[in-house]
């Protein structure tokens, strides 16, 4: 299994990404954004949390345009796994892999505390350790964390189960208080919440070791 | 040749930094200040042969990056 955590100047996740994939098994190499390809054989790609390019412009804006972005579309529309964590989130709407757009939080704050989030599907790869329904507690760290996405996507994506978590109460604006989207493959994963700042004893809250658990369960797609 | 791009927030899109800045103007006296919208306005300096290229080359420019259709409108201007 192995894995390439993507790193752009500000991303400051990276570290922690790569260990808890570490920790369920992945052989993680990190990727420079300014390599055009991935190595062979990548079965996920995680894109961290951070600031990318200082949130300049938008936020995921110009980290979107950089030469590994294409590398990484390609494996989506191969139907390999991507996950994007935070910046990360942002980052995959700008690249349209997910659809919508990460706003402003509607306080303007930044905010960073851990808060309840509730798992609306257990059908895909990152989230079948989970049940429907369970609640469970991740810490978040965004300034623009208020996801916007047209009503037709956002009925799309209920009516096919691709809305993978909810806040159980709403910090920043989202519409239908979404956290987290899927793909319509359930392969590409955006979440607001950090699952790899809960994931070992040491961070006070281990919420998140389901989710890596989970992932580890990926078969090679070749 | 320059150029200058106006991106707005869409109108269905809320705007909290708009909304921060009308509350700010009332509280400090101009309470006819009913609403305000944020946007950004970049400037560009870009040689091309005559301004209906140069504009349709910024179109693209805004489509593929400078703005994000999603949640923003944008306006280009050429000098």
């Amino acid at each position: 299994m192995k894995a390439a955590v993507i790193v752009f100047p500000g991303s400051n996740c990276d570290r922690d990404l790569a260990i808890a994939l570490e920790m369920v098994g992945f052989e993680v190499s990190k990727i420079w954004h300014k390599n055009s390809h991935l190595e062979k054989n990548i079965d996920l790609v995680a894109i961290p949390g951070g600031f990318s390019f200082g949130d300049y412009l938008r936020v995921g804006a110009i980290a979107a345009s950089s030469p590994i972005c294409k590398s990484i579309i390609s494996h989506g529309e191969r139907g390999g796994y991507i996950l994007g964590v935070c910046n990360g989130f942002q980052i995959l709407t700008e690249t349209g892999l997910l659809p919508g757009a990460l706003l402003r939080n509607n306080g303007l704050k930044y905010i960073c505390k851990t808060i309840d989030l509730k798992v609306e599907t257990s059908d895909s790869i990152f989230t079948n350790r989970y049940n429907r329904s369970n609640v469970i507690k991740l810490p978040i760290a965004h300034h623009d964390g208020n996801y916007n996405a047209n009503m037709k996507d956002i009925d799309r994506m209920k009516d096919q189960g691709l809305i993978a978590f909810r806040y159980c109460e709403n910090p920043n604006g989202s519409i239908d208080d979404i956290a987290g989207i899927l793909s319509p493959n359930k392969r590409v994963l955006g979440m607001m919440p950090h699952p790899e700042r809960a994931a070992e004893q040491a961070h006070g809250n281990v919420d998140g070791v389901r989710f890596f658990k989970g992932l580890a369960d990926i078969v090679s797609f070749a | 040749m320059k150029a200058r791009i106006k991106i707005m927030l869409k109108s269905g899109v809320l705007d909290p930094q708009g909304a921060a800045i009308k509350q700010a103007l009332n509280n400090i006296g101009f309470e006819n200040v009913t609403g305000v919208r944020q946007g950004k306005v970049i400037e560009l300096e870009v040689d091309g042969p005559n301004k209906s290229e140069v504009r349709s080359e910024i179109e693209s420019m805004c489509n593929k990056m400078l703005a994000n259709t999603v949640i923003e409108n944008f306006e280009i201007e050429v000098f």
